[in-house]
């Protein structure tokens, strides 16, 4: 790739930041080869930062950094270093734009690249409350090259991307990496808060086919009413726990079996919490129950329209991103299961480690090119 | 998918405390022959095909052989006894079901019937009651099969049934033509699950696909959410609320719109996206309607993508998410328009709640082949489409709904498109639609409001000697006055108000009370003096040079087409001077140049080759038909041209009726040497129009007329009067030649087309691509 040949580097630090509408992604690149003379120079709040960035794991009651994903010896624009995935809710943004107006972020002379519709939302306020001028960058833009970037380097000498062997076997659906030589055409789903669905035909020609309001937030959203929980890791907590089938009304509850006369098997879903139209059955369900009917109606759904896509824009590589893919199997499995159910195993669902970090990557680098470019 | 919710059925206590009124609902329930019953979440439908006696108005000529003494009536008018078929639809809320029962129990007489068509997912919960009280067994059928066939029974027999929803227009409601071809469309059923079905041809249909998410889910999540129990009561929780409290927009996310995407802020990024990252509570109201919006974009984008998908364009919606709820319709609407760009639109049926049971029952009557018949709404004994006023609270909407009827009366005979339409497909037949053009529905409202006392005077005096003539023209007054009233509030509720619909009503509400041909006595009068006349109009009319004879005849058509019974002004003199003539009514007539007028045309085509053949559709009786159309017709005889003159089927005013115009034409032809030629030789021919109307529809025509048409190479149509003229056909295309004239007898409309009573329209029209072969 051409960023790795930057005739002029950015000043540290280097960063890409992706504003969603529930969550802030942020990578954060770690130079590991700084020379004793760089270290000299390297002003104090500089230091501070990447110091107070990588002792860390948690940053404040709400930051997170995902050790897990961090990418080692990377090396970009000719620095070797770690980049480091970093994430905190929306709601925290004054916060983190306090904090960096409290450590003199202005003062380092870097270009902040951000994505995401808080990039536009939040601008002013960087502005006005910590002097930062935000480089403003589309989301799909930098969703697509940070996901072409991870895919070429890698997950540590591992593949990034994987796929669900014997998707409809719940016994033997193993989790299998997977290097593909081709990544295109591919449909990509991108499942944040909402989704939005990419035709990508090339590193840079795709169009966004459609989208839908039915999310990762519809799904918190959700059951943070109907069962009273508070975080994304909560909700999980208890989908893996409940039974949807309390919740949903099958083809069964209502045809005592299989829908013959037009090859419903009983088991599928006829009425996503078509259940809960009874008083009794509303009076004896868990918590759990709700949150897993929730998760699965919201996945099916995904499903059904990412699969409707790919055959209307006739594409047969279906990859899943987004960080309501994070920690949920229940989803990735589901989706692999019904990409393959109803193709009849014409369309696989891919998904990719990094999950809801490709549009902070693609912000990074960003930041490299518009160097290069200047 | 097509699943019935089998939920909230506890609720429903038996209600067997109601008494119900015989007279209105469950009609003609002792000649029931068949049954079918479909048996939702909430309402069951009831179907059966019956047989009605009816009185109808026959004329009998007298043996004409033996010499006739100067007074008698020309010909004899008796009233006897006819059984047409009927279907009667019934819809009534579940918890009725027992008493609904028990009812037919004590007046069903004398059924044949054995089995009960049985469809809807409460079917199966209901078998043992249905079996124990009809002691008839209960057949089930396939939901699916039945809502496919009733919705192909609908979409061809009734007009006006498909419409677009629109909230913020002039009228909510904009009804599509029925299509000759119906075939394929998509049927996007929303019960507790979504059912996208391809419908290819009349028995050929595919689940092509479906969704979890549809009414159920609302219902079951609603409840959840809001506390709330009733469906009803959630989509009135939604017409309150505001989602934008509770969904995250493109706007919260962006602080504006996605410019480059062209995603304006507004658009809603997730559903129930706020209420994941703000800590607050949420009005029930807030949390219903975007419950409500998450749903139907849902479904909508679903629909969007199978229609894409299949290539077709006419995307229908059903079930009970749907059936006449505007905030649904509003939403699906929009939905549709925002994911297709408006390439599609959502339409919607005013008897979708009926589909399944029509289907059902259809399926039980393949032995009579029902889809041989063409059959008609009666407008008398059905309830109409509800008013869907988002104002009128659920309770009252549940009341006004408690019995909803429909019956369609099986037509005698196949009704087809006159093969001279332009385009089938565009034309309609109304000149006006009511429901959208407010001032003109205000006065024609009005207008017949207005006309409903001569009416019942003359239906009683049509039959002095009947029992209970006042009694039941009484009745009939109320009827038509409630479905005045009706459509006052809810113009839609038949489809496309118009001044056809209107008449048409008043002639289904006069047959419900047994009076079928009030005018038949007039009729007959002025038919028998007219006559007296006819020599002595041809012989004047002979004598005159070419072009002077060509406008006499041309005035006189005119002439007699001012004595009509139908238009106020008009009866009002006819009924204070009977002796208003055929010469006094020349003079009325405007001067030329009239209101519309293409004579100097029609005078240059006279002037060259006769036409093959011309098809008139005459109007009144009387001078009219005899002083006015006869002589006419006999010059185009005169000229090599064959006539064929269309008439009523059965009476509708004073329209001569087709055998009323046998027994005339026998007459003139006695007299007239011309017309007893061309009867001999068959270039004269009489057919019957296949209506009973005032007015004119070219898509639903006698088809033998229509074969008669087609091989007698008719290139030229003539139209007459206001009711086939003017209120309907006026701006029909045809393809051959055209002549289209009325005579204005009403000074409000005179006045809206620019002119004054007795204003002249004479509109002659010849189709651009005759017209190049002629230049």
């Amino acid at each position: 790739m051409k960023l790795r040949r930057c005739s002029r580097k950015p000043a540290f630090p280097w960063f890409g930041m992706d504003i969603g509408g529930t969550l802030v992604k942020l990578v954060y690149f770690e130079p590991k080869d700084i020379t004793e003379e760089e270290e000299l120079e390297e002003v104090e709040n500089l230091k501070s930062i990447r110091r107070y960035l990588t002792s860390n794991t948690a940053y404040g009651k709400t930051g997170v950094r995902d050790v897990h994903l961090e990418l080692h010896n990377l090396t970009i624009c000719g620095r070797t270093g770690n980049l480091h995935f970093i994430r905190f809710p929306t709601a925290a943004m004054h916060r983190f734009i306090q904090m960096g107006r409290d450590k003199h972020f202005s003062s380092l002379h870097t270009t902040l690249c951000a994505t995401g519709g808080g990039a536009y939302k939040f601008e002013n306020d960087f502005r006005t409350m910590a002097d930062l001028e935000l480089l403003k960058l589309d989301e799909l833009d930098c969703l697509i090259q940070g996901l072409l970037y991870i895919d070429s380097v890698g997950f540590n000498d591992h593949p990034e991307c994987y796929y669900f062997e014997n998707p409809s076997d719940t016994q033997n659906c193993i989790k299998e990496p997977c290097c593909l030589d081709n990544l295109f055409p591919m449909l990509l789903v991108n499942i944040g808060s909402g989704v939005s669905i990419l035709a990508v035909y090339t590193k840079d020609n795709y169009k966004r086919v459609t989208g839908t309001s039915l999310g990762g937030g519809t799904f918190l959203g959700l059951c943070c009413l109907l069962t009273g929980c508070e975080t994304f890791e909560e909700a999980l907590e208890m989908a893996s726990k409940g039974d949807s089938t309390n919740v949903d009304k099958l083809v069964k509850d209502i045809y005592g079996g299989d829908y013959q006369r037009f090859g419903l098997q009983g088991s599928a879903v006829a009425s996503s919490f078509g259940h809960m139209m009874s008083k009794e059955k509303r009076d004896s369900i868990s918590k759990e129950d709700l949150a897993r009917a929730t998760l699965v109606t919201i996945t099916n759904n995904i499903g059904s329209i990412a699969r409707m896509c790919a055959v209307n824009e006739k594409i047969e590589r279906v990859v899943f991103v987004g960080n309501f893919l994070r920690i949920n199997t229940v989803s990735t499995k589901l989706l692999a299961y019904a990409m393959d159910f109803w193709s009849k195993g014409q369309l696989r669902a891919l998904f990719l480690e990094h999950e809801g970090y490709f549009g902070a990557v693609g912000a990074f680098l960003d930041l490299l090119k518009s160097a290069d470019d200047t | 998918m097509a699943l019935s919710s089998g939920a909230d059925r506890g609720s429903h206590s038996m209600d067997k405390s109601i008494t119900l009124p015989p007279d209105e609902i469950f009609r003609n329930l002792e000649n029931a022959k068949r049954f079918a019953i479909d048996i939702g979440g909430s309402l069951t439908k009831l179907a059966y095909y019956s047989t009605v006696q009816h009185k109808v108005a026959k004329v009998r000529s007298f043996d004409h052989s033996a010499k006739e003494t100067e007074g008698d009536p020309l010909y004899e008018i008796s009233v006897q006894e006819e059984i047409t078929a009927r279907l009667h639809f019934i819809k009534f809320e579940n918890a009725y079901i027992e008493t609904c029962l028990d009812f037919i129990k004590d007046h069903l007489v004398n059924t044949e019937t054995k089995v009960i068509k049985a469809t809807g997912g409460g079917a199966h919960k209901f078998k043992d009651l249905i079996e124990k009280k009809l002691k008839l067994k209960v057949d089930k059928e396939d939901e699916m099969t039945c809502l496919i066939k009733g919705c192909n029974f609908v979409l061809k027999n009734i007009p006006h049934e498909a419409f677009v929803y629109a909230k913020h227009a002039d009228s909510e409601f904009r009804f599509q033509n029925t299509h000759p071809d119906i075939f394929p469309y998509l049927l996007i059923n929303i019960g507790s699950g979504v059912s996208i079905v391809k419908v290819e041809a009349e028995d050929k249909f595919e689940r092509i696909g479906g969704s979890s998410i549809g009414g159920g889910t609302f219902w079951g999540l609603g409840a959840l959410l809001t506390k709330t129990k009733r469906f009803d009561e959630l989509l009135q929780l939604a017409s309150k609320g505001q989602h934008t409290n509770v969904d995250m927009l493109v706007k919260d996310i962006y602080g504006g719109a996605y410019g480059s995407l062209g995603l304006t802020g507004d658009l809603i990024a997730s559903s129930f996206g706020k209420s994941a990252t703000t800590d607050k509570e949420f009005s029930k109201e807030d949390m219903a309607k975007s419950l409500l919006h998450m749903i139907s974009n849902d479904i909508g984008q679903l629909a969007c993508l199978y229609a894409k998908l299949h290539n077709l364009t006419r995307v229908y919606f059903g079930g009970f998410f749907i059936r006449g709820h505007p905030v649904t319709m509003h939403t699906i609407t929009y939905s549709i328009n925002f994911f297709t760009k408006g390439e599609v639109q959502a339409l919607f049926l005013r008897h979708e709640g009926y589909l399944g049971a029509i289907g059902a029952f259809l399926k039980g009557a393949e032995e009579d082949n029902p889809n041989q018949y063409s059959w008609g709404e009666n407008y008398a004994g059905s309830s109409g489409l509800m008013s869907v006023s988002p104002e009128l609270n659920p309770v009252q909407r549940a009341r006004s709904g408690t019995f909803d009827m429909l019956e369609m009366d099986r037509l005698e005979r196949q009704l087809v498109n006159l093969p001279l339409l332009q385009d089938p497909t565009s034309y309609i037949p109304d000149t006006v639609d009511l429901t959208e053009d407010v001032l003109a529905r205000e006065y024609w409202l009005y207008c017949f409001e207005e006309a409903l006392d001569g009416v019942v005077k003359r239906a009683i005096a049509s039959q002095k000697d009947q029992p209970k003539a006042v009694e039941r023209a009484e009745k009939f007054r109320q009827k038509y006055r409630h479905k005045l009233q009706t459509l006052r509030h809810q113009p839609f509720a038949y489809g496309s108000l118009t001044v056809r619909s209107l008449l048409d009503t008043r002639e289904h509400c006069l047959n419900e009370f047994n009076f079928p041909d009030p005018y038949s006595k007039i009729k007959q009068k002025e038919n028998d003096m007219a006559l007296k006349y006819y020599l002595k109009v041809v012989k004047s009319v002979e004598e005159l040079s070419w072009e002077q004879r060509q406008f006499t005849l041309v005035k006189g058509l005119l002439a007699g087409n001012v004595f009509d019974w139908g238009a106020k002004a008009v009866s009002d003199v006819l009924e204070s001077d009977p002796e208003f003539g055929f010469e006094q009514a020349k003079l009325q007539l405007q001067e030329r140049p009239w209101l519309v007028d293409a004579y100097n045309q029609w005078i240059e085509r006279l002037k060259g080759p006769p036409h093959k053949c011309a098809l008139f559709f005459v109007d009144n009786s009387g001078i009219d038909i005899i002083l006015g159309v006869f002589p006419f017709i006999r010059e185009l005889l005169i000229r090599g041209t064959e006539v064929v003159l269309a008439s009523n089927s059965g009476p509708a005013l004073n329209d001569v009726t087709n055998s009323e115009l046998q027994i005339l034409t026998e007459r003139i032809a006695a007299m007239d040497p011309v017309i007893h030629t061309a009867l001999k030789e068959d270039r004269l021919a009489l057919v019957q129009n296949g209506s009973s109307s005032p007015c004119l529809d070219l898509s639903r025509l006698d088809k033998v007329l229509a074969t008669v048409v087609r091989e007698r190479g008719t290139d030229l149509v003539i139209i007459e009067g206001m009711g086939r003229a003017i209120h309907t056909n006026y701006y029909a295309m045809l393809s051959c030649e055209s002549l289209k004239l009325a005579v204005i007898k009403n000074s409000w409309l005179a006045e809206r087309l620019g002119g004054k009573i007795f204003s002249v329209v004479f509109k002659y029209e010849v189709p651009s691509n005759i017209r190049e072969i002629k230049s």
